[in-house]
């Protein structure tokens, strides 16, 4: 295999990388600029990082989108997981076809098009726009997306294990809470964080679903960024990008660790 | 699976599973309906309020459009109703020219950026499947990372880098390969380097996912017979990626039609998608009867691919048992 992973291959994925990376490394870079301009290197400078925690209103937003986020994701991987147990276990049940259509079309479908639509629901049905708003939205769209990350672990899920789990007696909860939920935890866990940054990123959806006093921070950075690119900004930008890297790593780290003690769990199963 | 064979021969042991069976089907029903009532009433019931509205007229008011069919004056009530609807605002959408060109130039840019996302994902994506097997799952994560950074923010981050003063114009004129800054921002080009830039996770994943399945002996089977790399390629290995090239086509296609923020960021404006001209009349002109009517429209458009994406995820969910 080594031998085929030729100079061509090499390179695009160096190109391709540095296509991906570049922009944001930039972006990290001109947060740390004494300068005001944000394109001409002026010096090494925290001072934007300072002037960023006396702004008020980024701090006010930055954690009403926390706690969106932390709910709309927890309310979201519960539904999504189920919504994946449905569509896995269940294949026959009458209005199969619409549900599995409601579960992916939010996957696409046009952010303007999900947060007008959402809006006049609330409107019709006289719900007050602000952050409940915001987090029952954000709760719709984010658990399509944990739905398809669950199920793509269900669907590899050797169920002859819960099987085996009934015929021994155990109720179908218990079952469930014992032997399925510990291994698919790991898809579980993925989808929070998914959801999590998905919430963390919406602007479309929250400007449409959100009333006064419920200002998320993309909101916020995006009425920023109509005015002007600012280091200020960058120095918000920065510490988000951190924030989301240093949780996918620990994740990441988690999780390999996790596999690797199922392998030698399964390992030990084998030879005892 | 059991429990099929306890129906078919009641015995002692099945009358005492009869409660546990009673409890399973609970659980059945509870875990199907709470993600159907969710998603009918939060996904479904809202696209119907949209096309309602998109029936109504615009008026002065908190909630600024008029009511149609109300069932609060019952059954008859709302058959009045429905001989009153109007259907100015589709009227109007097509004797706007604007309307028309921001649908048309919406799909030709979101045609034109899924290609480019196609032509720079693909060898990205080649290239991580042919790696050795030891460094794949980091190549993966890499890929997915800048997914998880914000949209708005990756989009953000170009403003810097294509504006006339920006860094790109800089190193072009310090390289000396311009004598003139490249005016970048603000135009269609900006818009395609957006979509390209940030949607080119959702290009690479799934090409990866066929690519990596691929049985390479086939290519070196071809070759040996004295087939050339390039026959190889799209006789052999194109093919064999073409699931991946519709999910991942569809995946970027979709979205970038109604994409808002890469328009309104890059493109300026001077520039027109109907994403923007949505929002536009939601938020600038507070028209919702019109811009529920764009979103009707749109979603018609998008009914085809939208279908398409759905077969898709059926197929790959049935290959995937």
């Amino acid at each position: 295999m080594n031998s085929t992973w030729s100079r061509f291959n090499i390179t695009s994925i160096v190109l391709g990388f540095a296509f991906l990376y570049l922009p944001i490394v930039l972006l990290i870079v001109f947060s740390f600029n004494e300068s005001k301009l944000v394109t001409v290197w002026g010096g090494f400078s925290t001072k934007w990082y300072v002037s960023l925690f006396h702004n008020q209103g980024l701090m006010d937003a930055t954690w009403v989108t926390a706690r969106v986020g932390v709910i709309s994701a927890t309310v979201a991987t519960v539904l999504g997981t189920l919504a994946a147990i449905t569509l896995t276990r269940y294949t026959r049940f009458r209005g199969r076809v619409l549900f599995s259509g409601m579960v992916f079309a939010p996957l696409v479908m046009p952010e303007v098009i999900t947060g007008l639509s959402l809006l006049l629901l609330f409107v019709a049905v006289g719900l007050d726009r602000g952050f409940l708003t915001v987090t029952l939205a954000h709760i719709t769209f984010t658990m399509c997306f944990v739905a398809v990350v669950v199920q793509s672990r269900l669907v590899s899920f050797d169920r002859s294990l819960e099987e085996a789990a009934m015929d021994l007696g155990a109720p179908p909860v218990k079952t469930f809470f014992q032997i399925t939920l510990p291994v698919i935890l790991p898809a579980i866990i993925s989808g929070w964080m998914l959801a999590f940054t998905l919430s963390l990123d919406d602007l479309v959806i929250a400007s449409f679903t959100s009333g006064p006093g419920a200002t998320t921070l993309p909101m916020k950075i995006y009425s920023q960024v109509r005015l002007g690119v600012t280091p200020e900004i960058n120095a918000a930008c920065t510490i988000l990008i951190a924030v989301v890297a240093v949780g996918v790593i620990i994740a990441s780290i988690a999780n390999k660790r996790r596999e690797v003690q199922r392998q030698l769990d399964e390992q030990a199963a084998q030879r005892g | 699976m059991t429990n099929i064979a306890a129906t078919a021969a009641p015995s002692p042991a099945a009358a005492a599973a009869l409660p546990t069976r009673l409890a399973k089907r609970f659980v059945d029903r509870l875990v199907i309906i709470v993600p159907y009532l969710w998603l009918l009433f939060f996904f479904l019931i809202p696209f119907i309020i949209v096309f309602k509205i998109s029936l109504s007229q615009t008026a002065i008011s908190m909630p600024p459009y008029t009511p149609v069919l109300d069932f609060r004056d019952g059954v008859s009530g709302f058959f009045a109703g429905v001989r009153e609807l109007n259907f100015d605002n589709y009227t109007w959408l097509t004797q706007d020219a604007l309307y028309f060109n921001a649908y048309v130039t919406s799909l030709i840019i979101a045609g034109i950026s899924t290609i480019l996302t196609l032509i720079v994902g693909y060898p990205i994506a080649y290239g991580m499947a042919r790696a050795p097997a030891t460094i794949r799952p980091t190549l993966l994560m890499l890929v997915i990372l800048p997914f998880w950074t914000s949209f708005l923010i990756r989009v953000y981050a170009w403003i810097g880098i294509l504006k006339p003063e920006g860094l790109l114009n800089q190193l072009l004129l310090a390289t000396g390969l311009i004598s003139q800054p490249l005016v970048i921002l603000n135009t269609y080009t900006a818009i395609f380097i957006g979509i390209v830039y940030s949607y080119l996770p959702f290009m690479v994943l799934p090409l990866y996912s066929s690519l990596e399945k691929m049985d390479y002996s086939l290519v070196e089977a071809a070759q040996d017979l004295g087939c050339p790399p390039t026959g190889a390629f799209w006789k052999i290995t194109f093919p064999l990626s073409l699931p991946g090239v519709v999910a991942g086509c569809l995946l970027v296609f979709i979205p970038a039609v109604g994409e808002f923020v890469i328009p309104d960021l890059l493109g300026g404006s001077q520039t027109l998608m109907i994403g923007k001209t949505l929002w536009n009349e939601f938020f600038s002109n507070r028209d919702w009867p019109v811009s529920s009517a764009v979103a009707v429209i749109l979603l018609l458009v998008l009914t085809v691919p939208i279908m398409f994406f759905q077969q898709a995820q059926a197929r790959a969910q049935e290959q995937g048992k």
